[in-house]
Parts: C-alpha cells; sequence; structure tokens
C-alpha cells in the first residue's frame, strides 16, 4: 500500500504516556485550585470578584488542556484549533459588549 | 466500518482509505479536536450571555447566586475533575495493556458521572419545591424576599434561573451523553478491543470527557460563588 | 482492492437500501444533489408563488398572512437546505476527495449522517406548515419570533439539526484535507476549488454551532419564557441578532466560497491556460473567512446597535471587498490571452464574473451606514443579496453541475439547450433583480405583502424575470435529466482539464483511482 505524507508507523501507535505520578500531582492541584476558589469567593475583592474567580478557573483549565488532555505533549496543532476556537468566542463577546456597553442611555430606558 | 472496505494488518483494521492505524488514530484525534471546537462556540454562546446579563443585572446575579449551594457546587466539581483522573488513567492503562485496571477506572468514571447527575437531581428538586423556576414561570414563594429584592429594583429575578437551568442543563445533557459514550467503552473493553496499539475511542471519549469538566470549571463560580 | 472493468460507483451495487446505507463519498454526494434540487424546486415554486402575487398591488392570489408565511419559506428554505449545503455537500463531497488524490473523506459514516441531518431537520421544519406555518421571515427576529404562531418552534429546531449537517460536512472536509491529501500534494499544490471547500470549512465549524445555541435559546424562550431576548423580562431583542447574525454573516460567505472555488476550476478549464495568482486566491479565500467574522453588525446599523459598534462593522465590511477583488481580478487575467471555449459551464463562469461583481458592489454601497439607513429592509437589499447568490452561488451550482456532469455520470449533456437554459437564466435573472435595485432606491420595502402604485411597472417586470428564470430552471432540469438517461457517453476528460479527478474514468471506481496518484506538480499545469 502506498504511504501518504504523514506518521508512517505501521500499527504500533508509539505514543508518549504521562506518567502517573504526574496525573496525581496535576489532580491534586485541580483539587486545591478548587478549594481556593471557594475561600477566595469568601472574601469580598469588589470589581475584582469576578476577575478573580475567573483566573483560577482558567489555571485549571490550563491544567486539564495540559496534561489530562495531552496538549503539553502533543503537536502544536490541536492547541491551535482549540485556541481558534477561543479566539472567534472572544470576537463574539468583544462585539456583542460593545455594542451593550456604548449605547446611549436615555434616562429610564436601557 | 465493514471488512470489506478495511484492511488488516496485524491485530487491527484500518479503514481502506487510511494507510495505516496511526494514520486513522491521527485523523480521529485531529477530527476530536475540531468537534470540541464547535462545543466551545455553543456552550460559548450562554457564557457571553450570562456575562452580558450579569454586567447589566449585577444585583439580580448576586441575589439568585444565593440560592445555589456552594457545597452541592464544589462537591460536584471535585467529582467532574476526579472523574477526569480516571478517565486519562483508563488511556493510561490501555497504553500499558492492563484491561482490568483500564476497566476499573472507566467504571469510576462512569460512577462519578451518576453522583453528579444525583447531586444535580437533589438542586433541581429542592428548587423546584421553593417554586425557583425559570424566566416567566419563576414563582418564589417567599413574599419578604420577593419585596427586599423590588426595594433593590430587581423585578426580573426569573433570570437568573433561566441562566442557571439552561446552563446547567445543557451541561447535564453533555454529561449524559458521555456517560453513554463510556458505557460503550466499557462493553468493548471487556470485549477486548483496546490495547497499546490500538486505544483510539478511549482517547477521543476521552477527550469530550475533559471538555465537560472544563466547561463546569467555569460554571462553578459563575453561578455559585459570585454572591 | 480493484474494481471489475466497467464497474463504478453507480453500477457496482444496487438498490435504494445500498445508497441509503452507502458510505461511498461519492454516492453520498448524490444523495445531497436529489435532496438539494428537491429543495430547490419546493423553493423555486414559493419564490414563484411571491413573484407572482407582487405582479399587481393589492392582493393576487392570496392574502397578507398567507404571503409572510411564503416569504418566511422561502428565504428559509433557499438558505438552509439549498444555497449552504448545495455546493459543498453536493459536489464537494464527490469532487474534494478526488481532487485530493483520496479514497474517500476522513469519516464516511458522519458524512452519511450529515445527509440524514440534512433530511430529517428539513422534515421538522416542513412539519411546521401543519402547526400554522411561520411567519417571521427566515431571520426569526425577537420579539415577534417569541411570540407568532406555533410553527416557528418546529421550524427553528429543524434549522437547528440541518445546522449540524453543515458542520458535520465541515469538520470531514477539514481534517480530509489535512490528514489524505495524495503523496507529493503538499497545501500548495491542492486546486482552488479545495481551498475554498476547507475556507468554507473553517466557517461551518466555527460559526454554525453559535447558530445552534442561538435557536436552542429562542426555543427556551417560547417554551420558558427565559428573559434572555424579551424585553418584558429585562432582556434585549438585539442580541438575538447579535447572537443571529454572528453565524449568518459567515454564512453568506459559507455559500459564495464555494462558488467561487467551482468558479477558479471553470475559468482555468475553459481558459486552457493555468490560474492567474494562484496563492492569491488561495489565500484570499482563507482571508474572506476570516474577516467574515467581523462584520455581522452591518446587518443591524438600524437595530438600536450603538454608533460606535456600527461605525467598526461598516469599516471592516469595507476591508472584506478587497480579498474578493482580489479575485475578481486574477480571474479576469486568467482570461486575458487564454484560448477561450464557450461551452456551458463557462457561460456560467462568466455569468457569474458579471453578475457576483455587481452584487458584491452593491454590498460595498450598503456598508456605508448613511446609506444603509436609506437601504435597509428595502428592495436595495433584496436585489443584492440575490445578485450574489443567485447570480453568483447558483450560476456557480449550474456551471458545476455541467462541467461535472461526465464525471460523475459519465455522460455529456446536450450543449445546445444547456446554453439556452444559461441564456434563460441570466437574462430572466436580470430582468428580476435589476429593477428591484431601483425599487429599493426608491423606498419599497422588503417583505411586504402590498405596495404602493408608483412600483407596481417595476414590479410587473421583475415578475416577469421571475417567470423567465423559473422557466430557465425547467429546461435545466429537463438538460440534466436527458443526460442522465440519454446523454452521449463521456470520455475520462472531455474538457482537457488537469485536476486528478479527471485522470479517473468517468464515472469512477468506488476507491476513485485504480493507481493511487502521487502529485508531482501543481494542479493547473497547462503548457
Amino acid at each position: 500500500m502506498a504511504h501518504g505524507q504523514h506518521d508512517n508507523h505501521e500499527d504500533a501507535q508509539h505514543h508518549h504516556i504521562i506518567p502517573f505520578n504526574i496525573y496525581i500531582k496535576v489532580f491534586s492541584a485541580l483539587m486545591c485550585l478548587t478549594i481556593l476558589t471557594v475561600f477566595a469567593a469568601q472574601i469580598n475583592f469588589g470589581a475584582w470578584n469576578t476577575v478573580i474567580a475567573m483566573l483560577i478557573a482558567s489555571i485549571k483549565a490550563g491544567l486539564v488542556l495540559s496534561f489530562f488532555m495531552h496538549l503539553k505533549y502533543d503537536q502544536k496543532i490541536y492547541a491551535v484549533i482549540f485556541g481558534t476556537g477561543l479566539f472567534f468566542l472572544l470576537v463574539l463577546f468583544f462585539f456583542c459588549n460593545l455594542d451593550l456597553m456604548t449605547r446611549l442611555n436615555v434616562d429610564g430606558i436601557i | 466500518m465493514s471488512t470489506v472496505n478495511s484492511v488488516a494488518h496485524g491485530k487491527h483494521h484500518h479503514a481502506h482509505h487510511y494507510d495505516s492505524a496511526e494514520h486513522q488514530y491521527l485523523a480521529a484525534k485531529f477530527g476530536t479536536w475540531v468537534f470540541l471546537c464547535t462545543e466551545i462556540l455553543m456552550f460559548g454562546g450562554l457564557f457571553v450571555g450570562y456575562i452580558i446579563y450579569h454586567q447589566k443585572f449585577p444585583q439580580m446575579f448576586h441575589e439568585g447566586s444565593k440560592f445555589c449551594d456552594w457545597r452541592l457546587g464544589g462537591t460536584n466539581t471535585l467529582v467532574l475533575i476526579f472523574s477526569s483522573l480516571t478517565m486519562a488513567l483508563s488511556i493510561y492503562y490501555a497504553q500499558l495493556n492492563q484491561k482490568k485496571k483500564s476497566l476499573a477506572s472507566l467504571y469510576i468514571t462512569l460512577i462519578c458521572g451518576f453522583i453528579f447527575l444525583g447531586i444535580k437531581y437533589i438542586e433541581y428538586t429542592h428548587k423546584f419545591h421553593e417554586g425557583l423556576f425559570p424566566g416567566r414561570f419563576f414563582a418564589f414563594d417567599n413574599p419578604e424576599e420577593m419585596a427586599r429584592w423590588k426595594a433593590m429594583g430587581i423585578n426580573n429575578m426569573g433570570m437568573f434561573f433561566s441562566f442557571y437551568f439552561v446552563m446547567t442543563g445543557i451541561h447535564a445533557s453533555h454529561v449524559i451523553a458521555g456517560m453513554g459514550l463510556i458505557t460503550w467503552l466499557i462493553i468493548r473493553t471487556h470485549r477486548g478491543d483496546f490495547d497499546s496499539d490500538y486505544y483510539t475511542p478511549l482517547e477521543c471519549v476521552g477527550l469530550f470527557w475533559h471538555l465537560v469538566d472544563l466547561i463546569w470549571i467555569y460554571l462553578f463560580p459563575l453561578l455559585y460563588l459570585i454572591s | 482492492m480493484s474494481s471489475a472493468p466497467g464497474k463504478n460507483y453507480i453500477n457496482e451495487k444496487s438498490g435504494l437500501w445500498s445508497w441509503l446505507t452507502t458510505l461511498d463519498h461519492k454516492r453520498i454526494g448524490i444523495l445531497y444533489m436529489i435532496a438539494v434540487m428537491t429543495f430547490f424546486a419546493i423553493g423555486g415554486t414559493f419564490a414563484m408563488l411571491i413573484r407572482t402575487e407582487l405582479f399587481k398591488v393589492g392582493p393576487t392570489i392570496m392574502t397578507a398572512h398567507q404571503y409572510n408565511q411564503v416569504m418566511t419559506f422561502h428565504g428559509a428554505i433557499m438558505v438552509f437546505m439549498v444555497i449552504i449545503p448545495g455546493i459543498p455537500a453536493f459536489l464537494g463531497n464527490f469532487i474534494l476527495p478526488m481532487q485530493l488524490g483520496a479514497k474517500d473523506v476522513a469519516f464516511p459514516r458522519v458524512n452519511l449522517l450529515s445527509w440524514y441531518c440534512l433530511i430529517i431537520g428539513a422534515s421538522i421544519a416542513f412539519f411546521s406548515l401543519f402547526y400554522n406555518g411561520v411567519d417571521t421571515g427566515w431571520t426569526f427576529y425577537t420579539p415577534y419570533s417569541i411570540t407568532t404562531q406555533n410553527g416557528t418552534i418546529l421550524m427553528v429546531l429543524g434549522a437547528f439539526v440541518i445546522g449540524f449537517s453543515s458542520i458535520l460536512t465541515g469538520l470531514n472536509f477539514i481534517v480530509t484535507t489535512h490528514k489524505l491529501r495524495a503523496p507529493g500534494m503538499s497545501f500548495w499544490r491542492m486546486p482552488l476549488f479545495v481551498w475554498a471547500l476547507y475556507s468554507t470549512a473553517l466557517l461551518q465549524v466555527l460559526a454554525t454551532p453559535v447558530l445552534a445555541i442561538t435557536l436552542l435559546l429562542l426555543s427556551a424562550e417560547r417554551l420558558l419564557g427565559v428573559g434572555i431576548f424579551d424585553p418584558k423580562l429585562g432582556g434585549d431583542p438585539v442580541l438575538f441578532q447579535h447572537f443571529f447574525w454572528f453565524y449568518s454573516h459567515p454564512a453568506v460567505y459559507i455559500m459564495i466560497l464555494p462558488a467561487m472555488g467551482v468558479v477558479s476550476e471553470l475559468i482555468t478549464t475553459f481558459s486552457h491556460k493555468t490560474i492567474f495568482g494562484y496563492k492569491a486566491i488561495a489565500l484570499s479565500s482563507v482571508g474572506i473567512a476570516a474577516v467574515s467574522f467581523f462584520v455581522w453588525g452591518h446587518h443591524m446599523f438600524v437595530s438600536g446597535q450603538s454608533e460606535i459598534a456600527g461605525i467598526l462593522f461598516s469599516f471592516i465590511t469595507m476591508l472584506v471587498g478587497v480579498p474578493t477583488a482580489i479575485k475578481v481580478f486574477n480571474w479576469t487575467a486568467t482570461l486575458y490571452k487564454g484560448s477561450i471555449s464557450f461551452d456551458s459551464p463557462m457561460l456560467f463562469a462568466l455569468g457569474f464574473l458579471f453578475l457576483f461583481t455587481i452584487g458584491g458592489v452593491t454590498g460595498i454601497i450598503l456598508a456605508v451606514i448613511g446609506v444603509d439607513v436609506h437601504f435597509h429592509d428595502t428592495y436595495f437589499v433584496v436585489a443584492h443579496f440575490h445578485y450574489v447568490m443567485v447570480g453568483g452561488t447558483l450560476m456557480a451550482i449550474m456551471g458545476g453541475i455541467y462541467y461535472w456532469f461526465p464525471k460523475m455520470f459519465g455522460r455529456m449533456v446536450n450543449e445546445f439547450w444547456a446554453r439556452i437554459s444559461f441564456v434563460l437564466i441570466f437574462v430572466g435573472f436580470n430582468v428580476t433583480f435589476f429593477p428591484q435595485f431601483i425599487l429599493g432606491a426608491m423606498g419599497m420595502p422588503r417583505r411586504y405583502f402590498d405596495y404602493l402604485p408608483a412600483y407596481e411597472p417595476l414590479n410587473r417586470i421583475s415578475s416577469i424575470g421571475a417567470w423567465t428564470i423559473g422557466t430557465g430552471f425547467l429546461v435545466g432540469l429537463a438538460v440534466i435529466i436527458h443526460g442522465l438517461t440519454k446523454g452521449e457517453i463521456a470520455g475520462d476528460n472531455p474538457w482537457g482539464a488537469k485536476t486528478l479527478e479527471w485522470t479517473t474514468s468517468s464515472p469512477p471506481p468506488h476507491e476513485n483511482f485504480l493507481v493511487q496518484p502521487v502529485v508531482t506538480a501543481g494542479p493547473y499545469e497547462y503548457r
């Protein structure tokens, strides 16, 4: 059979195996960050509340993406695909928010 | 895939239009990531709506969040994170040809799914009991609270619960779909379909399951911790 | 596995069940062809009803309420069931793997599933006719769509399911392009039709999910009163428009990009000359796809959107004209000093050049906010989008069908009648839609059942044009049916084209190529 221009391994899938202890460390970090989120929510940082919550959530998300979902060890293309989705989601958010935040407010009408 | 169109190479077949099992694996993984992209945009729309209205009605969201018990939500977060670990481990064990441990990991993941849904069931029924329905069906039977909200200028509390039910509801439907896929993986693992040379379905379902976890990682603080 | 001689993808297995459970991308392409042509006939019939009603002032053949439903169905059917799947799922499914030198798409079962999503979704949408139909226009704007008749939710759910057809097709094409190219085929040696379909696939995958959530939220709004779009509950109806157009603007590029891909193939083949500016055309496809995500607010200039947002959207919209113009210039340059043959596919490609340019330029006119305030929701907009969708995409579909007909079915169509169909369609089209630019400038609103007497003469001309186009398409249908049964047997490469699908037999065998092609040059090496 002819081969295409991609990986030529026959059948054996010699893929990177993340060590067990890394999985455990990541899991522990995720647990700690979850507990941290709950504690941080008890303290009032004012306008920063949501920002801090989202920041911690993003660190957790980063760990899940990098390790559980293997992005740290895989070809870059998968991260590019994921990043592209996020980027266009931000575009949706940016323009919707821009509109709603820059409307001229007439008294009593939003 | 039919055996007529697949090629046997060693133990594992691959479809006729691929050159090797590895080729097919890489395509499946690529396709799964593209699919995850679509989920980001679909769920993302909900998050965009949430953020916009949270900015518009901060007090209403603040008050609404008080009805979301952070202990239940927090437990669910830990449950899902743990299930992500066990899902990842099911692949780890398959990569090492340890079928029994891979199977056990899948079962635990499935059980975590049931726990998650169980807690959600408790939350939902509690809210229904209190009359905390979404949108125009909102019928909270506590006149003092309603009056207090009115005094604060809040008169569309139903909207918070709209977001709560729609977002957690669609998320839960994905948890159920994921559990269905994991059940399929359990059946196939029992059958001996997977080993260190072939575990593509485990990997692809795993990615989906992690996405479900990712979404909850953001849902939890936004719904439960903003009060 | 080789086919026996004389065996091709059509005759190798027979029976309806073998077609309905096929995993062969070529058969799935034909299934899509039948579905899309059927939906086009239905949507086209609704169009004829519209133009017949508008022939005279006052009610002609229907009531106002019926008119609102007819125009909604015309739009929804044409957008979701014809123009969006039309080229990618029909021609694309058949031709893309072959142009890549592959044996099939990456995920054949997902491909079949995408066809069933179209059929099931369309059935759900049509079912709404039994529940008082839908009268919101295909855009389902809130708050009216929240309160109006029952059929709305069925059509919305139907569109939701159809959306998955689009997403799955796009996903398949992206992975196929990345993973199943023949040895030696780098990205820069892919045919431009593939570049166009790839760019389209990016849009299908990134934009359609937002439509999905929008339609779900609209359904939740109707069923649960969630309040997100309903002003009575603190919601913002303009937010619906933002969410809707975030998809629907890229959707119009889903409609036109594949058409441009077809035109690239036709122009180069029938000029017998390598395409001018291959890289520019390839990159402009991706460029159009990317920019298309940043312009949706130009549908909302008068909706109550903020002025700042409007200005930003207006400016970026004008930018999208640049990659589009690059294509038109490159096609024209390809024609220059080419050895041009005026076979029917080429006639449609040339028709496209002329009509699409008018359509595109009128889009730039509408991008100017000040102008749009006057033209929004008038017939100027109707004329603009019909020039690009019919004068553009539909012309390209016709050209593509006539072009790839010998490859798909092993027969040639009757060239004389194919050209007649072109003349009727081209002339009929201009007679129908050019007057509508004038009507719009005169202030005639769109979607209205009735109009002022001053608009009547141009409306009559427009309706006569519509009956002419209808005739043209009927002739085209006859040409296709005649070709299928009695067309002259075609060779492998009747047009002398250079892309890979022409190196195999007509019709192709099940696995496309008897020997795996190895690519050593670009796709258009003439001379």
